[in-house]
């Protein structure tokens, strides 16, 4: 079996790892849907945005490892749980194997907003190869937001079934949006080099944008809790080990093997 | 008496047989009508051909770096190398008119401007303010968005209303 990597990253290759695994996870996530989806639209929808945000992990992980001569295989598949980097909301089960439909939509919006308010703003890093990366995914995600929030609506004010689920699904992913804003030293030093925005700063856009969708969508903002994930510090949910067997077991398998 | 290959005629040369190079997910296109033929070096040690991808994950990227170099070397201008530039991002708008029209003739309704206020912060959009797309066989106007994604990362779905036929939509980006 292939040994996992070791890995210490400083400060600055944890900010960059956050943003990489939160595309890769929630493309992973995505990609469940393959051959499972509501409708043919649906199916090609999801797995085309899985793409999108698998190319941008590809980018991303590339250029978080080329100081340390590791690439992107490496990283996306060598890791151990606690060397993923991404908040615990795109971890969270929401495939078809669940009541995960309302879950995934809901999800995509939260995800596909922050994203893209984050890429507005890394488009004009001082780390002129993460603005480059910006300035592609920015488009992406502006894209998979207007798709996600034209199915919230549809849903959120759709039958009574298709209500209650989405309300269902606020209920249990509104606390997990908290960490996306929670600042931390990886932050402070993003900021302090100019690569990037801490994530206090979008949380107020983050949550104009939401609102003006959830009231269109007829649901109400749920009350924010004290609840505070911490995927991004490397602790995670039950639910990563599991996705990172599947997603690792070739490769672990055989060592080095591609396409 | 073999005669050596000026370097502006290289460049020429290596353009041309760009446009040969048709894009493996949008056959009716070259790269070149698509634009994400960026530039063409001639340095002393063999061309370099400069790549803009379209989308992050885009899976023709690959097949595409290796059609260009299996092109190039056809054409006898061998050594050459495939570089990727992501600045600045490829937009719809570099699509050229000629390929514009060999999309329409293929088919595929070609994409309106890109939307210059990318990366402002969107309001929510109702569907009544999406933007009409003529049907590539009809012309009609009385089309409607089927899907937004559609068999490739690069187009969504439409239907006419007018001809009552499915065709696809270059998104605008």
């Amino acid at each position: 079996m292939q040994a996992s990597i070791p890995l210490q990253p400083d400060l600055a290759m944890q900010y960059l790892l956050r943003l990489a695994d939160t595309c890769l996870i929630l493309g992973q996530r995505l990609g469940e849907w393959c051959g499972h989806a509501p409708v043919l639209e649906e199916d090609i929808a999801l797995t085309n945005m899985a793409l999108d945000l698998i190319g941008q992990a590809r980018a991303l992980l590339s250029h978080a490892g080329r100081p340390l001569g590791l690439d992107e295989d490496q990283l996306a598949f060598l890791r151990d749980e606690r060397d993923y980097l991404n908040p615990t909301l795109v971890e969270l089960p929401g495939g078809p194997q669940v009541d995960g439909f309302a879950v995934t939509v809901l999800r995509n919006l939260m995800l596909a907003t922050w994203l893209k308010l984050l890429w507005a703003r890394l488009a004009s890093s001082r780390d002129s190869e993460l603005a480059a990366i910006a300035g592609k995914a920015v488009k992406e995600a502006r894209y998979h937001q207007q798709h996600a929030a034209d199915w919230l609506v549809r849903l959120g004010d759709g039958t009574a079934q298709s209500h209650q689920r989405c309300e269902r699904a606020l209920a249990l992913l509104w606390r997990y949006t908290a960490e996306l804003f929670d600042d931390d030293a990886v932050d402070a030093a993003a900021v302090a080099s100019g690569v990037g925005p801490a994530g206090s700063e979008l949380q107020a856009p983050w949550r104009a944008e939401m609102a003006d969708v959830l009231a269109e969508a007829t649901l109400a903002v749920p009350a924010d809790s004290a609840f505070r994930s911490t995927g991004k510090r490397g602790v995670h949910s039950e639910h990563l080990g599991l996705l990172l067997a599947e997603m690792q077991h070739l490769q672990r398998a055989f060592p080095g093997g591609v396409w | 008496m073999s005669v050596a290959v000026q370097p502006a005629t290289r460049t020429a040369q290596a353009w041309a047989v760009l446009g040969t190079v048709l894009d493996p997910e949008v056959p009716a296109l070259s790269i070149c009508d698509l634009g994400i033929v960026r530039e063409v070096i001639d340095h002393p040690d063999g061309l370099e051909i400069v790549l803009t991808p379209t989308y992050s994950g885009c899976p023709a990227t690959e097949v595409i770096e290796q059609d260009c170099l299996r092109a190039l070397a056809g054409a006898g201008l061998a050594p050459a190398r495939v570089t990727l530039r992501r600045a600045p991002a490829w937009t719809t708008d570099w699509i050229s008119q000629p390929g514009r029209a060999k999309l329409l003739a293929y088919g595929i309704a070609p994409p309106g401007p890109a939307d210059l206020s990318v990366g402002v912060p969107m309001r929510f959009v109702r569907r009544r303010a999406a933007p009409v797309v003529a049907c590539p066989r009809c012309a009609s106007p009385l089309t409607e968005q089927l899907s937004a994604f559609g068999a490739t990362a690069c187009k969504s779905l439409y239907r006419c209303g007018a001809c009552r036929e499915p065709f696809e939509y270059f998104k605008p980006i």
